[in-house]
């Protein structure tokens, strides 16, 4: 069973909605209990992410906990965000630390607009798991200002082109992130969610 | 980079997909959310409905639509049509919209465009400007509200830069003089905009041809083409709109 977890932070329709389409069973809870007994977790959200981080706070031991045993746990965009060591969108704020990163403004440059907003392509390196089968042509749906400096020899990165390389989806053992929308990313997102819940359903086939 | 997008536009009246020729003689063109899977699978980049019914009794129906549509259509959504307070944003964006556009609100309101992005962001803050051709003046546009069938005294360029300003973070700009004729957009308004701002915009009204599409996005600087007539009545497929696009050496995500 994968659980999606709901803090409070804006919309996980969507996320929800994703899952169900591809055939998931999915709960979504706040519940540490519930977060314990998962064989994978969700870590969805939109917004600021020191803001996300705040809401967050009440349940990041349990997450950390369930991260530290191996419990497959996916962040999506602000919940990717999070993963990392601190944020410095609206003020400071201390994050998961799960992987070694901060997260700051994508810097400005001529005809860049900001947000990054739209589809962009992703460029894969070796050892990515939710990404290994994804087509040539494959686009993910972005919508942020923000992006995650990471700095963690033990993280895989996936990155995509804009002013600069930034990083788009990381992999770190058994803590995966995207900072695009996997749920509004078309066949490529489905395919990619779809990954992450045959990985936490192993053994057991697909959902 | 990021690609150029095609967007597919379904007006909805009474839970049907219409057009019509300049805002007006509407024919059916389908289930909304059955017609918005299909161009999510075909491969368009983003959806936008806008309720043109737009009625207090029709808010309902829109919520329940975007619902129904956002457990099918997994790309962008944008929902217009009607909205003029930030607690109907909240709520469309709860219901499973990414986006929604804002038109004669803003221009009466224009405090909603500020309200909305700081409340929900500036990225699911559209706002749409329908802009009409001023007569005996070169180059002008001004601003038509209420379904277009109202001028204001509003210059179309000018409203777009404010609107950035107050926090819109995209321009859905339809030419009310093309809308619907399929013959072509009105490049050079469409770059007058887009040449004011920096928030992306989306080009509306007039596709006819495939070329029409290359020359709004090559010299009217638009970041997306949006389009009804020529997808929803079969003249042409997502899929040779972005085949023509990237021969013509246009980045575009492939179907």
């Amino acid at each position: 069973m994968l659980v999606i977890i709901d803090y409070g932070v804006g919309n996980v329709r969507s996320v929800i909605n994703a899952f169900r389409y591809i055939g998931c069973e999915i709960v979504v809870s706040c519940d540490p209990a519930e977060i314990r007994r998962a064989d994978g977790l969700i870590l969805p959200g939109v917004g600021a992410s020191g803001y996300a981080m705040q809401k967050v706070a009440p349940i990041a031991e349990v997450i950390k906990e369930q991260a530290a045993v191996g419990t497959p746990l996916l962040g999506i965009c602000v919940g990717y965000q999070i993963l990392f060591d601190e944020t410095y969108e609206m003020g400071t704020f201390k994050c998961l630390g799960l992987i070694r990163g901060k997260v700051i403004p994508i810097p400005a440059a001529p005809g860049l607009a900001i947000p990054h907003m739209g589809w962009n392509f992703v460029n894969i390196p070796e050892g990515m798991t939710l990404l290994e089968d994804m087509r040539p042509g494959r686009h993910f749906a972005f919508a942020h200002s923000f992006y995650a400096d990471i700095d963690d020899p033990q993280a895989a990165v996936a990155t995509t082109q804009y002013g600069l390389d930034l990083p788009a989806a990381v992999q770190k053992n058994n803590i995966y992130g995207c900072q695009f929308h996997p749920e509004k990313s078309a066949a490529d997102g489905l395919r990619f969610l779809k990954n992450f819940a045959t990985l936490c359903n192993q053994g057991r086939g697909p959902c | 980079m990021l690609t150029k997008r095609i967007i597919p536009c379904l007006d909805v009246k009474d839970n049907r997909v219409v057009k019509g020729v300049n805002f007006v003689n509407l024919r059916d063109a389908g289930d909304p959310v059955e017609l918005g899977a299909r161009y999510s699978d075909e491969g368009a980049d983003e959806l936008v409905f806008l309720d043109i019914t737009a009625t207090i009794r029709s808010q309902k129906t829109i919520v329940e639509m975007v619902e129904k549509v956002a457990q099918k259509v997994f790309i962008p959504f944008t929902v217009g049509g009607g909205i003029s307070t930030a607690d109907q944003i909240g709520l469309l964006l709860r219901s499973g919209a990414d986006k929604c556009s804002i038109n004669t609100a803003a221009v009466f309101q224009p405090d909603l465009l500020r309200e909305s992005a700081e409340r929900f962001g500036s990225q699911c803050v559209v706002l749409a400007i329908d802009a009409r051709r001023t007569q005996n003046k070169d180059n002008h546009w001004h601003v038509c509200v209420k379904a277009g069938s109202e001028p204001t005294d509003l210059d179309a360029v000018e409203w777009a830069v404010r609107a950035q300003q107050l926090g819109a973070g995209e321009i859905l700009l339809t030419s009310m003089d093309a809308d619907g004729t399929q013959a072509g957009y009105d490049i050079a308004l469409t770059r007058a905009i887009a040449e004011a701002v920096d928030i992306p915009v989306i080009a509306s009204g007039g596709a006819g041809s495939l070329e029409s599409m290359f020359e709004v996005l090559e010299e009217g600087k638009a970041d997306a083409v949006l389009a009804a007539s020529i997808f929803h009545y079969g003249t042409y497929s997502i899929r040779q709109t972005k085949e023509f696009l990237a021969q013509q050496g246009v980045l575009i995500r492939p179907v």
